[in-house]
């Protein structure tokens, strides 16, 4: 017996007047060692910015461990408590997100194989009545990516698309910064997900 | 041999045993493309969706807690120096997955018009009051039966650019976690007997009509309170667990 699930509807226009916590894109607090930042634009099917976004982040820590009970190797034994695993951001008026966070580990898929380190993210705006679920990989993992077992059902002209790119932050160059834009549609279409 | 605190079993060989999340039905969900709602054209992929198998990112998630919430919270008539203008309402329900269990502790968060169908929000620009006691948005965390409640006022309609003559029927935004990133879900409450409904192209994006009936709360004169509040119920159902799968290693 299976009940009917309650429909999404979409986030609309006015989320972000609450929503987004003033912490939201800090999955790590500021000046973490280690820390990384990820910049990003979110651009509609013109390529236009999406001035009205909302980005959400969900990943493992560095070891490749959930602090929850689905997973099923048990408790983070050394949990770093200041790691939330969780990050939420507004998209700027310029369709512009961050996040800040640290790099999570590779996690095994359950038969023998492990998947690249990655992201999941969440997308919602005005105009989507369901979020849409992309990953972010990292270009620094050539060798996990091409093993990764999702990346390689995605269509191989499509990866890049869920690869960040490296950047550099020229006022605090000791830090790493990664690009990952996401377009809805055109010829750079983000690869999303069927969950 | 060990076992999780769900009572996960957890082979020694490394295999991991997975909760599984329900698929939706068919035309439980609204399509990312349509058409009678304007925004989604530009805004929906194009592409064919790639199949993301439910591994360990995707049935863990993000459990966010008591540390980011205040009971004040889920009262949204008192947050400020006086109280809101409008009809005051109780709303309240049970977060539930699809096959009957409770979702303990999971974070709502709502968000809403003040009762002249005004958001407070820089981009608005109805012209209806601004209400200084308002600001339209609430948290809570579910009970261990799943049970959630909000102390608000009835939101009010407004108008929008969809097409000539298009108003939202009034409606609170809900956002919820659940237990797992595939059980995210952000969807809408809707009144009973709200006219406008027939016409909002948001509204009727769901195809199947039982799904969209799951919108709308329903009055309870019961959970009324005397002289004080009108109580609407809303029931909110997340994606349930499958049994779990066992995969075979290949080593």
């Amino acid at each position: 017996m299976s009940e009917l699930l309650t429909p999404s509807q979409t986030v609309g226009p006015y989320f972000s007047m609450r929503l987004p916590w003033p912490d939201g894109p800090y999955v790590v607090p500021a000046g973490t060692p280690g820390a990384i930042t990820i910049l990003g634009r979110l651009y509609d099917g013109v390529g236009d910015p999406i001035p009205d976004g909302m980005i959400e982040t969900w990943q493992a820590d560095p070891n490749g461990r959930f602090a929850h009970p689905n997973d099923p190797r048990g408790p983070i034994l050394d949990g770093d408590k200041a790691f939330r695993g969780f990050g939420r951001a507004a998209t700027g008026h310029d369709g512009s997100f961050k996040i800040v966070t640290l790099k999570p580990g590779p996690l095994p898929f359950g038969d023998g194989r492990l998947e690249a380190p990655h992201i999941d993210v969440s997308v919602f705006s005005r105009g989507m009545l369901d979020r849409s679920v992309t990953r972010i990989y990292f270009p620094d993992e050539a060798v996990a990516n091409a093993a990764d077992p999702v990346l390689q059902t995605v269509p191989a002209d499509r990866r890049a698309t869920l690869i960040a790119a490296p950047g550099t932050d020229l006022d605090n160059p000791d830090s790493v910064l990664l690009r990952f834009d996401i377009h809805m549609q055109g010829p750079y279409e983000t690869v999303f997900f069927d969950l | 041999m060990t076992v999780s605190e769900q009572g996960l079993v957890v082979p020694d060989s490394g295999k991991l045993v997975l909760p599984e999340y329900a698929k939706p039905q068919l035309g439980n969900h609204p399509p990312l493309d349509s058409p009678g709602y304007r925004s989604t054209g530009l805004r929906h992929p194009k592409q064919p969706l790639v199949l993301l198998p439910q591994r360990l990112t995707e049935v863990t998630g993000p459990l966010l807690g008591d540390d980011l919430i205040t009971m004040q919270d889920a009262d949204l008539t008192t947050q400020h120096a006086g109280e809101p203008q409008g009809q005051r309402i109780i709303v309240f329900g049970q977060v539930r997955d699809s096959d009957g269990r409770p979702v303990p502790d999971t974070l709502i968060e709502i968000w809403q018009t003040n009762a002249a169908g005004r958001y407070r929000h820089t981009r608005e620009h109805h012209p209806a009051p601004l209400d200084p006691n308002f600001t339209g948005v609430g948290r809570a965390i579910t009970s261990q039966g799943g049970q959630y409640r909000f102390i608000t006022i009835q939101p009010g309609s407004y108008p929008w650019g969809n097409h000539y003559n298009a108003w939202r029927p009034a409606h609170i935004h809900m956002s919820l976690f659940g237990r797992a990133f595939t059980q995210r879900l952000v969807t809408q409450m809707y009144f009973p007997g709200d006219p406008l409904l027939q016409y909002d192209p948001i509204y009727n994006s769901v195809p199947d009509e039982k799904s969209k009936l799951a919108m709308v709360a329903e009055f309870s004169i019961e959970d009324t309170q005397p002289e004080w509040a009108l109580a609407y119920r809303f029931d909110i159902v997340l994606r349930g667990r499958n049994q779990s799968v066992f995969e075979e290693a290949h080593e």
